[in-house]
């Protein structure tokens, strides 16, 4: 009775819609942003997100998207590193760029006072950036240099295994940091035609929160954006395809704790049984010290610091997957108590009061996720990456809501088996049985 | 196990909702906009920031009480009864004070530190009521059943082997620690020394709680959607019944001596993929009434290693292709004397002792001419803006108030702040440069890969390709040096 009257409170009460107004706007040149004003405080949020990111990698040239966003901010126009940096700093705004499997994204804080120097800045950097030869030998050997420390790190050698094997000839299989080979063979005609590639008006989504109006906004996003190309010369990469098989995969790591990565079939944010996957995903591992998982591993047993899955929902491929570290004579419990969760689910589904709970969460969430300008900004960009329409923040928590019981059994049977559940091990597991052809390849050599 | 707490906190709902509206501010004279003060009769101090934006609502609970407070022997009791603070009241089951907070669309955690001991909520700012009575339940009845405290210390052992054990730097950073203090017990890991935890018992536990958990010794923080008078009358009520343990004491650790000796160090682990170079050295702390040699150090620090383009290390060394990576570091809320720390990642093609040269040679140089005046005024220009920026997060400005008050600041001087930094001036910073490069208390530490024949053995097949984007993480630090701290979950 009481939770009930909790959740509904919270339906009524939260929904951001109320405390939220996003405006569309056109510029005068054409480019189109969302928008939520707020005057409270003197400076204005911009979230940038080019669509495709870094997979649009060119072929043979692994690592170029990372290596040229990496350098955009290494001095543009007339201005060198220093001075680049310099200038930005002198305005007090704040501007970086990172780079992903599904987008270069680019955000910019910048004060009131002189917000169109800094919005003239940052075009600079988009638009003119010098690529000097000494800029991009200091960024190489900073990628060079995580290369290096990735290799040595187990929780990125697991990550790589698993995409490796998950995602065949995608981009998505490889690391967009590229190889220490072919980042050593990018030259600055790569780093152009990257850009050329990533940066361009028909691939950009945009999102501003803060202290400017409509009106300022237009005219900020031609002259930020007005010298871009207007296409982008690679076209987005195709959907890719699974090609995850169940088993354990273990590679060998001197080490007291085995890292656990574990990936299965996902789904795409569009599916029809994508919230009833979203609350599947809280009850079984996303809900922190709530979470099913949390409490048979570590609440109840001490078996490890903390366990957690995720929908990994890529714009061109997904997967529902997790991660956890523990003590190697502790590997083999984990994986028979993961693998029993993973079929529970699918086999029983969710009592009325975990739907309940997970409901009242989520729903309550959602609204604090609004409470600043730069969080808000990135949302903005972030849901027209994933093409949402512009009253999704009025739709979503409804969506959540109207999952049954009998929804998250019927997307647990669809995607959770763990026959099709791949984990790989890096550490030295005790008493974890491994299929012929699954010992990863030992190259010590 | 029912909950009075929950129908006992219902009814509040609506009325919160419409305090909303009525939100008149009383005048509160010299406390910056939105921030206001008070402390109850049992000695609860508290401060309300209000950022109305977003139905949103922060709180957090300051113990001053840390790894720093610990015996001899019983390393690591501060952070394990952290977690054991979880595990349930008279009223609540254990987990079900996190379990009450997620199904009300909220987070919770927890944070130990040398000098204290957090605990907080973010939720739906109508559930404040909810979180503030578990908050002060658990302030005063504590129960550790005997069933949970046994499989909550193989946690905090996981805890040690995921975020030190396997991490190199996390080690070296351990061993660094134990030489540079001789006799304060920062010397000592947050987490502890495993042999230690693995002893800790539920009896220490309780005696920790009993002997340091009181409202006298707590600061309470609520940051968010809520008005100075509501979030009164409701510290009033949840807060207001719990009695004081005793007089507050006051929090004296063994200092340390005079430092003769700079020490060296090295660490070579085959999971180390870069050589680096840390060098740390004491540096005092901010102070009541007395914070101007900690501005001068705070604004030092982001001249020589703030920036990687425009600060001196910066340009002197990375800009010139002899480091990947520069940063200076220090963070002065601290009870007692911390550390100032400069550090690099050399070029691939740099021996370590050339690479150390050249450090030096900058470090000297900056202390023979002083800052350039354009770069201070540039630092500047960045703390000024980053106090506006600042205002954006009532959950960073919470921290700022909760860490200060809780390293024994008094409000006003964590509300100076940044006006004192903004004073500091160019002689400040040359004259705290020339007093750190002269000090004889550092520890200069280099994290080495393994020698070549060991490091054979540790190559892996990672090589070859595979995945996730992982950005660019240790070389692009936040600007916002925390110091070792234990984060639950």
């Amino acid at each position: 009775m009481i939770r009930a009257v909790i959740a509904f409170c919270l339906t009524v009460i939260a929904v951001p819609a109320q405390a939220i107004q996003i405006q569309q706007v056109v510029s005068p040149g054409g480019i189109e942003a969302w928008l939520v004003e707020d005057h409270s405080i003197p400076f204005t949020a911009l979230s940038l997100d080019f669509k495709g990111g870094a997979s649009l990698e060119a072929p043979g040239k692994r690592g170029a998207i990372n290596l040229m966003a990496g350098t955009l901010e290494e001095g543009a126009g007339k201005l060198d590193a220093t001075a680049f940096a310099q200038a930005v700093e002198d305005l007090g705004a704040n501007i970086s760029f990172d780079i992903g499997d599904d987008s270069l994204s680019v955000r910019m804080r910048a004060l009131t006072e002189n917000r169109d120097q800094a919005t003239g800045l940052l075009a600079l950097a988009l638009t003119q950036p010098r690529f000097d030869d000494s800029a991009i030998e200091r960024v190489r050997a900073q990628v060079q240099a995580i290369i290096r420390s990735e290799a040595n790190d187990p929780q990125a050698i697991a990550a790589k295994e698993m995409a490796s094997q998950a995602w065949g000839d995608h981009p998505y299989a490889t690391s967009v940091n590229g190889t220490a080979k072919s980042v050593a063979a990018l030259g600055r005609d790569d780093l152009i035609a990257a850009k050329n590639r990533v940066l361009a008006r028909d691939r950009v989504l945009i999102g501003a929160a803060g202290d400017i109006t409509a009106a300022e906004l237009g005219p900020l996003l031609d002259t930020l954006l007005g010298g871009l190309p207007e296409k982008g010369t690679a076209p987005m990469p195709d959907p890719a395809t699974l090609e995850l098989t169940g088993g354990v995969t273990v590679i060998d790591w001197d080490s007291p704790q085995t890292i656990v990565s574990f990936a299965g079939p996902g789904l795409p944010l569009d599916d029809p049984q994508y919230f009833a996957a979203f609350v599947a995903n809280h009850i079984l591992g996303g809900g922190g010290f709530s979470s099913r998982l949390m409490e048979e591993l570590r609440e109840k047993r001490g078996l490890t610091y903390g366990i957690g899955t995720g929908l990994a929902t890529g714009l061109f491929g997904q997967t529902w997957r997790g991660g956890m570290a523990a003590s190697n004579q502790n590997i083999a419990q984990s994986l028979d108590l993961i693998r029993q969760e993973w079929d529970r689910m699918a086999s029983e589904g969710v009592s009325e009061e975990e739907l309940n709970d997970a409901k009242t969460y989520l729903t309550g969430e959602y609204p604090l996720r609004f409470d600043g300008n730069g969080k808000i900004a990135s949302i903005l960009s972030a849901m027209q990456l994933a093409g949402f329409p512009i009253d999704y923040v009025n739709t979503r928590n409804q969506q959540v809501e109207s999952v049954t019981a009998e929804d998250v059994r019927r997307v647990a049977q669809r995607l959770l088996d763990s026959d099709q559940l791949r984990f790989v091990l890096v550490g030295r597991p005790e008493g974890v049985p491994v299929a012929a052809g699954n010992q990863a390849p030992d190259l010590s050599d | 196990m029912h909950r009075p707490t929950r129908s006992a906190v219902l009814p509040a709902v609506l009325p919160a909702a419409l305090a909303l509206c009525l939100s008149g501010l009383p005048a509160l004279a010299e406390m910056p906009e939105g921030i206001s003060h008070f402390t109850l009769p049992n000695g609860l101090e508290t401060v309300v920031i209000q950022d109305h934006r977003a139905p949103v609502i922060v709180q957090m609970v300051w113990y001053k009480i840390g790894a720093a407070d610990e015996r001899p022997g019983k390393s690591g009791i501060a952070h394990y009864l952290e977690h054991l603070m979880f595990k349930g009241t008279d009223k609540l089951e254990p987990g079900e004070l996190s379990k009450t907070v997620t199904a009300n669309g909220g987070m919770d955690n927890a944070f130990t530190s040398y000098d204290y001991t957090a605990y907080f909520q973010r939720i739906a700012s109508d559930r404040l009521p909810l979180i503030m009575e578990m908050e002060a339940d658990r302030m005063a009845n504590l129960k550790i059943g005997e069933d949970d405290w046994q499989a909550e210390r193989q946690v905090v052992l996981e805890e040690r082997a995921q975020r030190v054990d396997s991490e190199p730097r996390a080690l070296f950073a351990e061993e660094r620690g134990a030489v540079q203090f001789y006799n304060h017990p920062y010397g000592r890991p947050v987490i502890g020394w495993r042999q230690e935890m693995e002893g800790l018992t539920r009896a220490d536990a309780i005696e920790w709680y009993d002997d340091h958990y009181s409202p006298n010794e707590a600061v309470l923080i609520l940051a968010g959607d809520v008005t100075p008078e509501k979030a009164r009358e409701l510290a009033e009520q949840y807060y207001g019944p719990v009695a004081a343990k005793g007089e507050a004491e006051p929090r004296i650790r063994p200092q340390e001596p005079t430092q003769r000796s700079p020490r060296r160090m090295e660490m070579r682990d085959p999971r180390v993929a870069q050589p680096m170079l840390i060098r740390s050295m004491l540096a005092t702390e901010r102070n009541a009434g007395d914070q101007k040699p900690a501005a001068a150090l705070t604004v030092l620090a982001e001249l020589l290693g703030g920036s990687m383009q425009t600060s001196v290390l910066g340009r002197e060394l990375a800009l010139t292709g002899k480091a990947i990576w520069v940063n200076a570091g220090y963070d002065g809320l601290s009870v007692d004397p911390t550390t100032f720390s400069v550090s690099m990642v050399p070029a691939q093609n740099l021996a370590p002792q050339d690479a150390e040269a050249l450090l030096d040679k900058a470090l000297a140089s900056f202390v023979e001419t002083g800052p350039d005046e354009a770069d201070l005024e540039r630092v500047k220009t960045r703390i000024r803006a980053a106090r506006i920026y600042a205002r954006d997060s009532a959950h960073g400005r919470a921290y700022d108030y909760g860490q200060g008050l809780a390293t024994g600041l008094l409000i006003e001087d964590v509300n100076d702040w940044p006006d004192i930094l903004a004073q500091v001036t160019a002689e400040e910073v040359t004259d705290a440069a020339r007093t750190l490069l002269s000090s004889k208390a550092t520890v200069t530490g280099w994290l080495l890969p393994a020698e070549p024949e060991q490091q054979a053995e540790a190559e892996t097949p990672a090589s070859s390709g595979g995945a996730a984007a992982q950005g660019r993480p240790p070389l692009r630090p936040t600007p916002r040096d925390i110091p070792a701290e234990e984060v639950q979950g």
